[in-house]
């Protein structure tokens, strides 16, 4: 009768529970050797103390822009929306029938996936310039960011919604649904469970892409870390404070990204392993 | 308590058949899959569809909600003609309901869900109203205790009947059954079966693919054998089993009686 029922089974229960207590002791362990291994290298955390506000970007830069990690939240946040927003836009050309969009879609798909991020950084901020197109900074790194990432996220959408199987929308048509109830209420929601983990994947790796910025004077963390280790002379401590700060941003979009997991798993997924 | 539409239709023989197909056919690039085909369904009329796999007795169901295109012949549904029109394919749909092999239930969904989705969108039904509709077909497939389970967690045979119940609630005047438990085994056939028995009683239209030729017998009032994209033969389920005319028809008897597991003749 009931196969898998989620969370129903009180063996499921505790074994799950037992589960996840030694996920986060294994875990701990592991992050205990870390620091035992780092504690051997007698750093000197106190510069990076004193550095830290700015690091964080609880302190503005002295242009009074935002700075740090701050900037490179701002900046990862910004770039994820236009990103999502560019690949959803590609992902319905791709999926077209219309010929002029298929061929636009794979287009932009294959020039921005088949060059380096850093090219395209380079040629919106310093090439453009020369031929009259002035973009900021921030500006420039929004639209590298966004268009690069647009073009891998829309072959991950795209993956999604032709997984979902034929016969859910056959059978939603047959109910007489309209093309865009069976777009919202019946793929979508299929598709998204699909997409979510290698998308999670992507913004993880698009929030450490983001130190590109860096590249146009915009004083995001990885180059005020840098700055501060050349200052000091300490760099391992400021570093890997850096990387301390990147790796909690990250856990934070993973936890985002297990939630909405959960959310789109409905019915599909026991969540007995997690 | 919402109203099963199949009852409270009218009894006097209708005017026009409900459906008429006339010399349909259908390529698959350069293959017929439907040769001339020409069926009529009274309203009331209980059709089983068999024959060899690849007759195109599944194509056919397909062809009558428009889920696959046809090239030439007229497919005609209570007056409405099914052209290739966006609004005659929704008038259409609204008024044929569908069982799949595969179920083809929404996975993200409860069974409830499952069943008022429909209602909502396309009867523009409120929800609370369409939610006392769904629970009255869960109950009449006997499934009220799992109206709030997804279908992962259903068996094979009540996530057919859950389908059942999502294609009753938008009150259709046909029901189309494309094999409905191909993929059962035996045990949950029969409670399929006997849920789509009990709608037959009820006087509700159907046209049902099937191979379960005890079925057949039980429910159908008229058995229509296919074979290479044709109907060969149709009579009542005496004429059909008991004296098949046709040599195809014989020669496919002979050979769904000599699996002798299922004894599906019965």
């Amino acid at each position: 009768m009931a196969i898998d029922a989620p969370g129903v089974s009180p063996t499921v229960d505790r074994e799950s529970g037992r589960f996840r207590r030694n996920v986060w002791l294994t875990w701990l362990l592991l992050f205990a050797l870390l620091g035992v291994a780092f504690h051997g290298l007698h750093l000197d955390f106190s510069y990076v103390g004193q550095k830290l506000p700015f690091l964080l970007g609880l302190r503005l830069a002295p242009d009074g822009f935002i700075q740090g990690a701050a900037l490179t939240i701002l900046v990862t946040v910004c770039s994820m929306f236009f990103a999502l927003l560019v690949a959803l836009i590609t992902a319905l050309g791709r999926l077209s029938r219309n010929p002029v969009a298929f061929a636009i879609a794979t287009f932009y798909a294959s020039l921005f996936r088949g060059t380096p991020l850093m090219v395209q950084v380079l040629i919106i901020y310093l090439a453009l310039p020369q031929v009259g197109v002035v973009l900021g900074a921030m500006t420039s790194g929004l639209i590298a960011l966004s268009l690069n990432y647009g073009a891998y996220l829309a072959e991950t959408i795209r993956s999604g919604v032709m997984a979902v199987p034929a016969g859910q929308r056959e059978a939603a048509r047959a109910l007489a649904l309209p093309r865009w109830v069976i777009a919202w209420k019946v793929v979508a929601p299929q598709a998204l469970r699909l997409i979510i983990p290698p998308a999670g994947a992507l913004f993880v790796s698009m929030l450490k892409d983001s130190s590109l910025v860096s590249l146009m004077g915009l004083w995001e963390l990885n180059f005020l870390a840098q700055s501060y280790a050349r200052a000091t002379y300490h760099y391992m401590e400021m570093l890997i404070a850096a990387a301390l700060i990147y790796w909690s941003m990250s856990i934070v979009f993973e936890l985002i990204q297990f939630r909405l997991e959960r959310r789109f798993g409905r019915g599909v997924i026991s969540v007995g392993r997690h | 308590m919402p109203q099963e539409p199949a009852i409270t239709q009218s009894t006097a023989p209708a005017a026009r058949p409900l459906l008429a197909v006339e010399r349909l056919s259908k390529w698959y690039g350069a293959v017929q899959v439907l040769r001339d085909v020409c069926l009529e369904v009274a309203t009331h009329e209980r059709v089983v569809i068999c024959g060899p796999s690849g007759s195109g007795k599944s194509t056919l169901l397909r062809c009558l909600n428009g889920l696959e295109p046809h090239q030439s012949g007229r497919i005609i549904v209570d007056g409405t003609e099914l052209t290739g029109s966006a609004s005659a394919l929704d008038a259409v749909r609204r008024e044929i309901g569908m069982v799949f092999q595969s179920f083809n239930l929404f996975p993200h969904m409860t069974a409830l869900e499952n069943c008022t989705l429909a209602p909502i969108w396309v009867r523009k039904m409120p929800p609370a109203e369409a939610e006392e509709l769904a629970c009255s077909y869960l109950a009449r497939v006997r499934l009220s205790a799992h109206s709030h389970k997804y279908p992962g967690q259903l068996s094979g045979g009540e996530q057919q009947r859950v389908a059942i119940a999502r294609a009753l609630c938008m009150a259709p005047k046909i029901m189309l059954f494309d094999e409905p438990t191909s993929a059962l085994d035996p045990e949950m056939t029969q409670e399929v079966l006997d849920i789509i028995l009990g709608l037959a009683d009820t006087g509700m239209t159907m046209i049902c693919v099937t191979h379960e030729m005890g079925f057949a017998r039980r429910a159908a009032d008229r058995v229509v054998f296919m074979d290479h994209g044709a109907i060969v033969a149709q009579g009542t389920p005496e004429q059909m089993f008991d004296s098949p005319k046709s040599e195809r028809l014989k020669a496919f008897l002979s050979q769904i009686l000599q699996q002798p597991a299922q004894g599906r003749l019965g």
